[in-house]
């Protein structure tokens, strides 16, 4: 059985992704901050700060350990801030580098460690829309996810001796919390500046993990795939 | 503490050098080369090798160790030079880690 960890599982598509991935067959290992609602056959739940390296450095082994290893890692915790600039405060800023870059990073890292020593991996960081289309009033996230990115593309090179690709999906707005506070006209925006003018939905990201995931796509590293046809 | 940590590197060595099969990683002692200079390991053998030792560490101590931090890559004489160096890198993060 194929070991697949997943950062913010407690909800949104995180969440969502716990179910897809345990109906094909993965153990699914995820964290939050609290704890979960939820208990499901092949899941385990540790609860932490995505940006505590020594605690995520200690989840990572305790999972590598028991479960002989780490094939696919998900790095799906993400927080937004949408605010004029002007009007966000440095430590918003900091708190959303935080769990979006810090916490991509540390995941990163350890779980290179780990999928290293058996030569092979996959990972998928997340990405957002708002990053290429440079959104107005989501300059910290934007940022965040634009280093996300980043992040994403540069050690992919220094991973793929490894065997381990490194790719990022970047979804459009989907239903979840992270968009609650946005009016229906700020989204409906949005939407209009994609190619495929609709709503993200879960599947459409599953999707395009799906194929990265593959084993077959270990020619398949260091791209960003956006969603909505948003390039 | 300092013996246990050699072996732990030893170990991580060794099993390492089942795969390079380098003559002068045979038998390790403090003095073995470990990275950087003429002789010793490439840079991803280097970072295969820190991370086995990371886990060892891990496991025989109960503390978890970034053996890649600040000090290694500000230090002057690289903790990566040799064996006993790196026994002494190792042991010094340990105590910052405690």
């Amino acid at each position: 059985m194929n070991t697949m960890l997943i950062t913010g599982t407690r909800k949104g598509i995180g969440r969502y992704l716990v179910d897809y991935y345990i109906e094909r067959g993965y153990r699914v290992v995820g964290c939050s901050r609290s704890a979960p609602d939820f208990e499901i056959e092949n899941y385990q739940h540790h609860e932490l700060d995505v940006a505590d390296e020594k605690a995520v450095a200690k989840m990572v082994r305790a999972v590598a350990k028991e479960h002989g290893g780490i094939d696919v890692l998900l790095n799906n915790a993400g927080i937004a801030s949408m605010n004029h600039f002007l009007l966000t405060p440095l430590r918003t800023v900091e708190q959303v580098f935080a769990t979006n870059v810090f916490g991509t990073f540390n995941f990163c890292r350890e779980v290179s460690k780990v999928m290293a020593k058996r030569k092979y991996g996959r990972i998928v960081n997340f990405a957002t829309v708002a990053a290429p289309l440079k959104l107005e009033g989501e300059a910290a996230y934007a940022a965040s996810k634009a280093a996300v990115a980043n992040l994403t593309q540069v050690i992919a090179k220094e991973l793929a001796d490894f065997n381990i690709t490194v790719n990022a999906v970047g979804p459009t707005p989907v239903a979840t919390d992270l968009i609650r506070g946005v009016s229906d006209d700020k989204i409906n925006d949005l939407i209009g500046l994609q190619s495929v003018k609709r709503m993200g939905e879960y599947r459409d990201i599953s999707n395009v993990v799906d194929f990265l995931i593959q084993p077959e796509s270990d020619f398949v590293t260091g791209q960003v795939i956006y969603l909505g046809g948003v390039s | 503490m300092k013996d246990q940590i050699f072996e732990i590197i030893k170990a991580a060595i060794d099993e390492l050098n089942e795969e390079l099969e380098y003559d002068e990683l045979k038998d390790v002692t403090p003095e073995t080369a470990i990275f950087g200079g003429e002789s010793g390991i490439d840079s991803l053998s280097l970072v295969r090798l820190v991370v086995d030792v990371e886990a060892g560490v891990s496991e025989a101590f109960d503390t978890e160790v970034t053996l890649a931090n600040e000090k290694a890559m500000s230090s002057r004489n690289s903790p990566y030079r040799n064996v006993a160096a790196f026994t002494d890198f190792v042991l010094a993060c340990l105590k910052d880690a405690s």
